[in-house]
């Protein structure tokens, strides 16, 4: 790991941390807690399905794991805040690597493994409306209890620098396995699985690696949830609409990057406040919006925004060179 | 618990409501044979319908059973548009791409409907849809009865354009061989939104069968899609009779599980089922391949 592939990453994060300097509104700083909460759950995803080629539609399943294991631990077994927030994340990683061993080990991939993500999200959250422990339709009410000890804080902002530190690692992880052999391995089977396989990679293996370290992820995100609203459900936990927020994100920033599904996040939630302005308070047309720019993304920008500016990039250098240089043949 | 006169009835009521499943994994199982994509939006697309069977019968007064005869050829078109127009080209014919594409519509029309409408629960009030036809043993809900025998005439009706008609061979030669298809001059293009259009009008009928004892909102048809989902996967992704079995089959799977395990569980035992077959047997209890 070179420090030349770590320092873009390094400006973006304190770049980022200095928002808190420069804005002081609570409405901003909540604003940009839910843009990194997006990135985190959409970076989750991005391991799996940028990387990996495996388009999960249920990883509310993470998440809602995540969110209630924190809760639940605290709110039943009285287990500390922060050590509750790790244990969700490790649950997280294990629901993954299960989900991920039966699926993968079943061969299923494409449609398929989209369907089943999407069943195994569906039957949590049944299961989390009736089971006494989650508090059933009610849901789970975290206590609470404004101290650092018990992850809760008066203001906005530690919980903007908690949030930051996890998207920052989360960058970090994807930057190493996009550096890693691992990574290397990974993008061979989304490329051409067959072939992977006839050059000694262990498909399966890669796939419920990377399924497990997107969940873990994505579990964190979870876990903050639950800390940052102090409220728990099983629509809110394992519904349908962040398993959505998880793959719009880095489908719109760019899938497949480090930094896509920050920027993807970015631009979704901008998107989804400007339509909220223009729309009132009116339900429902935010995600119009979101569904037409879904659309219209995969027909003109399949790579994403990212990939837009990465062009416009390339355009401008080009145009700045004086001597014509050979234009390389870009596959994609 | 085994006695007969609970279950029988339960049964029988399943095998009814599974017939409306079937008719919703009709219209998905055609789209993934020819398409062979999956589509995200059909459980909005089905939301949509309920809306419009509602307001045709709200608006113009027009009995759901009749409204179907109107809106079943506005969906159709509704249905090739959608594929001609939006979803072909947007894809570029890249199956992770249309699977995005019926997503992003399915957020589209689902959302468009609760800004439209609100998050209201709608019904409609027939006299018929209390009346019940007593066989001794068991009572049937007239508007079941009533579905059940629609979707076998649509079922019929659908084998026939299929196996008699040379828009069905078209479809059928697509199906099978797209390629040779297309070099024996069929418009593949048009046969795609063709089959499209069927899919879409098949829930167009579902949902003026289903209206008069059901509730509408923008979230109804959600309530069917994974059901659907299993019923296509158990059945044989593709497979028509497939889906006309699997969707007795799992009305009455829910039914009994409903019975058993408590009104909110019973849609887990369609769940459970539908993981257990994907791992299992992919290809489905019926079907040939994936």
């Amino acid at each position: 790991m070179t420090a030349r592939l770590l320092l873009p990453l390094l400006l973006v994060v304190v770049a980022l941390a200095l928002v808190p300097a420069v804005v002081t509104s609570n409405v901003a700083l909540n604003f940009m807690v839910t843009v990194l909460l997006i990135a985190l759950v959409g970076q989750g995803w991005n391991v799996l399905g940028g990387y990996g080629g495996q388009y999960s539609f249920g990883h509310s399943a993470f998440f809602g794991t995540g969110a209630y294991v924190t809760a639940i631990l605290q709110v039943r077994y009285g287990v500390n805040a922060w050590l509750g927030f790790a244990l969700g994340i490790a649950t997280g990683a294990l629901v993954g690597a299960a989900i991920g061993a039966v699926s993968f080990r079943s061969g299923l991939r494409g449609s398929y493994f989209a369907l089943v993500t999407l069943a195994f999200a569906e039957v949590l959250r049944i299961l989390a409306s009736v089971t006494p422990i989650t508090g059933a339709g009610v849901g789970t009410l975290i206590k609470l209890d404004l101290r650092p000890e018990a992850l809760q804080f008066q203001s906005r902002v530690p919980f903007y620098w908690i949030i930051l530190a996890l998207v920052a690692i989360s960058l970090i992880v994807a930057r190493v396995i996009e550096a890693s052999r691992f990574g290397a391995w990974l993008v061979a089977v989304r490329e051409n699985e067959s072939a992977a396989r006839a050059l000694g990679v262990n498909a399966t293996l890669m796939k419920v690696s990377a399924m497990t370290i997107s969940a873990a992820i994505t579990a964190a995100a979870g876990c903050f949830y639950a800390q940052y609203f102090l409220f728990v459900d099983s629509g809110i936990a394992f519904g349908p609409w962040i398993s959505v927020e998880a793959l719009l994100a880095p489908i719109i920033g760019g899938i497949g990057t480090v930094f896509g599904p920050l920027l993807g996040a970015l631009v979704v939630k901008m998107l989804g406040e400007l339509a909220k302005l223009v729309a009132g308070d009116a339900p429902g047309l935010d995600l119009v919006i979101y569904g037409c720019v879904l659309i219209l993304v995969v027909a003109f920008a399949p790579r994403g925004v990212g990939g837009v500016f990465h062009e416009f990039y390339n355009f401008v250098s080009r145009a700045w060179t004086p001597a014509p240089t050979p234009m390389r043949r870009r596959d994609g | 618990m085994l006695s007969p006169v609970i279950l029988i009835p339960a049964v029988l009521n399943g095998l009814l409501i599974g017939a409306v499943y079937a008719l919703v994994a009709l219209g998905l199982t055609l789209i993934y044979g020819v398409l062979h994509i999956i589509n995200f939006a059909h459980g909005a697309l089905l939301t949509a319908a309920m809306f419009a069977a509602f307001f045709v019968h709200r608006l113009l007064g027009l009995d759901p059973y009749l409204a179907a005869v109107l809106l079943t050829p506005l969906f159709f078109v509704f249905g090739y548009g959608l594929q001609r127009f939006i979803i072909a080209p947007a894809a570029h014919g890249e199956d992770r791409n249309i699977l995005l594409v019926t997503l992003g519509l399915a957020v589209i029309i689902e959302n468009g409907l609760l800004y439209a409408f609100r998050a209201d629960t709608r019904t409609i009030n027939l006299d018929y849809a209390f009346r019940v036809i007593d066989l001794g043993i068991v009572f049937l809900a007239v508007p079941r009865v009533v579905a059940f025998g629609v979707v076998i005439v649509v079922a019929l009706i659908l084998w026939f354009v299929m196996s008699r008609t040379d828009t069905g061979r078209a479809i059928r030669a697509v199906a099978k061989e797209k390629l040779g298809a297309e070099l024996s001059g069929i418009d593949v293009a048009h046969i795609y939104a063709v089959t499209f259009g069927l899919g879409t009008a098949c829930l167009a009928i579902a949902a003026c069968l289903l209206i008069p004892t059901y509730y509408v909102n923008p979230q109804a048809g959600n309530a069917f899609v994974l059901i659907a989902f299993t019923i296509v996967v158990l059945g044989g992704m593709g497979s028509v009779a497939g889906a006309l079995l699997g969707g007795l089959f799992v009305g009455v799977v829910e039914s009994l599980s409903g019975l058993y395990l408590g009104e909110s569980l019973g849609q887990l035992g369609i769940f459970v089922m539908f993981i257990l077959v994907l791992l299992f047997r992919p290809n489905g209890l019926f079907g040939e391949r994936i």
